[in-house]
């Protein structure tokens, strides 16, 4: 039995930085106040005394020179891992993520292949200013040639970050900020993979399946207990990855209730719920027992902090939504 | 294996405003004539007639229906040929995509320029031992790129240079200030090459910036700045061999980063889609093409004896005959494999993508190809 720490997923995401740098020279961090600061969120805590300032970079304040500069450091064979303040401000980024993150393998038949992880603090709930709360994974989920990554513990924080950092392709490692230090887990101290593309599922049973991904499976997990004390037993799948979804999770457990529920905090329309609702509609339509139903953001630019109990999923909200899906 | 060039230091201290220049209009020297063997003054020469020979026979091809879009070249052989002579075996060039001439002396097979501009992906498959990036079609957006690739290579002890390729307008974007931003504040091994052609399709050079030069905004960034006639293939080539030797050395006393501004025209049109006639007059392309690099060193290499009428036309007929060889070879290609779309979009074909591909693959199989390419 290996040893073990008690960490948040803000420490495990560290952990997870530390122990990739240690194992392999060519990683490195690179972005706004990850050196001596250590993050604005202190997922960089430790870094820089413990690997130098040529491996854990204070770059200028330029998300696009960020991006850009990381494109040509793992097109140089290097495994840079640059970190955006928030996911807010990746737009100053975008295009180097859509026309060259993207592309760089296929524009150059292989040549030239970019093991490049980009993480951001993202989505809602912890009382931020404007540009500071929004869940946009819609975005790079449609850019084929990426990965996108959601964790919602600390075990999946540091194992994902670590097989994002060894992935030969490019990874969107977006970190739900709410849940950086909601809570504890036992995370191990040697370094080990979660896989990518594959779901997990936090609860069983037989009644609906309520698919979910990083701060919403909480209060997703608290609706489904809230909901067995009625009688009505929900299973609830994590799906970790929503770029590739695993297709086989959610399929394998819809088929078993004919029922689904899909919760996230992102906006309704173009969202991911929209394309599990498709993947069910084209898999398994002779299952279904009830339409599917969406527990989601508004289609209403993020509010800000005054109302944004209004517009996140509660509990109580997803646990009507499942109410719904079941009673139908 | 790479000399000192101890004198050309000073390239880097004269007004921004000042360009270098080795021979004039006519092929005259005015300048320091770079220490290069005969050899190397004729290959130069014998790249840029095989850019431009090119050139108009790719312009032609699209003329024809034989190619889609492309971006002409001529005019623009001095500079893309003369920085492109002035790297080592190792160096890297990060071009945007009309760098098909300095594409072509880092030994980038012309049949791979013109597949790209036929559709072909396969086009920007740089092979292994060329040390050439991929087209960068969004403006100044590989300038950045080389930054980070060139602070790569500084990080690894390596010190390779990395010559950027950009035009005019680029110095207009973000990336242009991000990137040598990037690159001054890191000190990476980056030569920042600005084609200033006058034009971003119809926007004049007065229009992207108030700033006399471009060469000058070096100095917002703490870097060295120099404008060079970009139509001077050996000022070009001086210029350049400097700040790639400056850029190479951890020791150098000056910040290894370099904005060069090649200062330059083209003569055709931005791509072939383009007219040029509706936004310049005629006038300014006649005054231009009298400081054609091709004649200017073509006349300095006969005055010197290495170049006469018998080797011109030995090399004539040599650049005819690759250009229709790589043509040839370019247009022998099959329509790449369909398949080939899916095939690197990543390392491994996550799920969902390899049953599109399946269910792309059966339809073919079950209708043909001229279920996809009806009229």
């Amino acid at each position: 039995m290996s040893e073990t720490q008690n960490l948040t997923v803000v420490q495990a995401v560290r952990d997870g930085l530390y122990t990739e740098m240690r194992e392999d020279d060519d990683v490195l961090v690179l972005g706004q106040d990850v050196g001596k600061n250590g993050g604005v969120f202190r997922a960089t805590e430790g870094l820089f005394d413990e690997f130098g300032g040529d491996r854990v970079v204070d770059t200028p304040l330029a998300e696009s020179g960020i991006v850009g500069a990381a494109v040509g450091m793992a097109a140089m064979g290097l495994r840079p891992v640059p970190e955006i303040q928030f996911s807010g401000f990746m737009y100053p980024g975008f295009d180097q993520i859509v026309s060259h993150m993207a592309r760089f393998r296929t524009r150059s038949r292989g040549r030239f292949t970019l093991p490049l992880t980009l993480r951001a603090p993202y989505g809602g709930g912890i009382r931020a200013p404007e540009h500071h709360s929004e869940s946009k994974e819609a975005f790079y989920v449609h850019e084929a040639g990426l990965k996108v990554v959601i964790p919602s513990t600390p075990y999946d924080a540091k194992g994902l970050l670590a097989a994002s950092i060894r992935d030969p392709d490019p990874v969107i490692f977006l970190e739900p900020k709410l849940i950086y230090r909601a809570f504890r887990d036992e995370v191990p101290e040697e370094p080990y993979a979660v896989p990518i593309g594959e779901a997990v599922t936090r609860r069983e049973g037989g009644d609906v399946a309520v698919f979910t991904y990083g701060a919403m499976t909480r209060p997703t997990l608290e609706a489904a207990e809230r909901l067995a004390e009625e009688g009505i037993d929900c299973e609830v799948v994590d799906l970790r990855t929503v770029s590739p979804l695993d297709r086989e999770a959610i399929v394998e457990a819809f088929e078993a209730t004919g029922r689904a529920v899909v919760v996230h905090e992102a906006p309704k329309t173009g969202g991911l719920a929209a394309e599990i609702t498709a993947i069910i509609q084209e898999e398994a339509l002779l299952y279904q027992e009830a339409p599917v139903k969406r527990v989601t953001g508004f289609d209403v630019p993020y509010p800000l902090y005054a109302l944004e109990d209004y517009y996140l999923p509660t509990a109580t909200r997803i646990e009507e939504g499942i109410r719904e899906a079941v009673e139908f | 294996m790479y000399e000192e060039v101890g004198s050309t230091v000073s390239v880097f201290d004269r007004a921004y405003d000042d360009p270098v220049r080795v021979l004039d209009e006519d092929g005259e020297v005015v300048g320091d004539v770079p220490d290069l063997e005969d050899e190397a003054l004729v290959e130069m020469y014998r790249h840029m007639r095989l850019a431009r020979h090119f050139d108009e026979r790719a312009v032609s091809l699209q003329r024809q229906g034989r190619m889609g879009t492309y971006p002409p070249l001529s005019g623009q052989e001095g500079a893309q040929i003369g920085s492109a002579h002035a790297l080592a075996e190792d160096d890297w060039m990060v071009p945007s995509y009309r760098e098909h001439g300095a594409a072509l002396v880092r030994g980038l097979p012309l049949k791979q320029t013109l597949l790209y501009w036929m559709g072909h992906e396969a086009g920007n498959a740089t092979p292994e031992d060329v040390n050439v990036f991929p087209v960068a079609v969004p403006i100044a957006s590989q300038v950045p790129h080389a930054t980070g690739a060139a602070w790569a290579s500084k990080l690894r002890g390596e010190n390779d240079a990395f010559l950027c390729y950009f035009g005019d307008g680029a110095t207009s974007e973000g990336d242009f200030h991000e990137g040598v931003n990037f690159a001054g504040v890191f000190d990476t091994p980056t030569v920042f090459f600005c084609n200033n052609n006058q034009w971003a399709i119809s926007v004049p050079r007065e229009r992207q910036t108030r700033s006399a030069t471009l060469a000058q905004k070096a100095e917002a960034y703490g870097i060295d700045g120099v404008q060079v006639d970009g139509m001077d293939p050996l000022a070009v080539y001086s210029v350049t061999k400097a700040a790639v030797e400056k850029a190479r050395d951890p020791e150098t006393d000056r910040p290894r980063p370099t904005l060069i501004e090649a200062v330059q025209y083209r003569f055709g049109a931005h791509t072939t889609a383009d007219d040029p006639t509706v936004y310049r007059d005629e006038d300014e392309v006649e005054r231009w093409k009298r400081k054609d690099p091709i004649p200017r060193l073509e006349a300095y290499l006969r005055s010197e004896g290495v170049l006469d009428d018998e080797r011109v036309a030995e090399i004539e007929s040599l650049v005819e005959t690759r250009a229709a060889e790589a043509i040839e070879a370019a247009e022998s290609e099959a329509r790449p494999k369909p398949e080939e779309m899916f095939e690197h979009a990543y390392a491994e074909l996550p799920p969902e993508l390899e049953r599109q591909y399946e269910e792309f693959a059966a339809f073919r199989e079950a209708h043909g190809d001229e279920a996809f390419l009806e009229e």
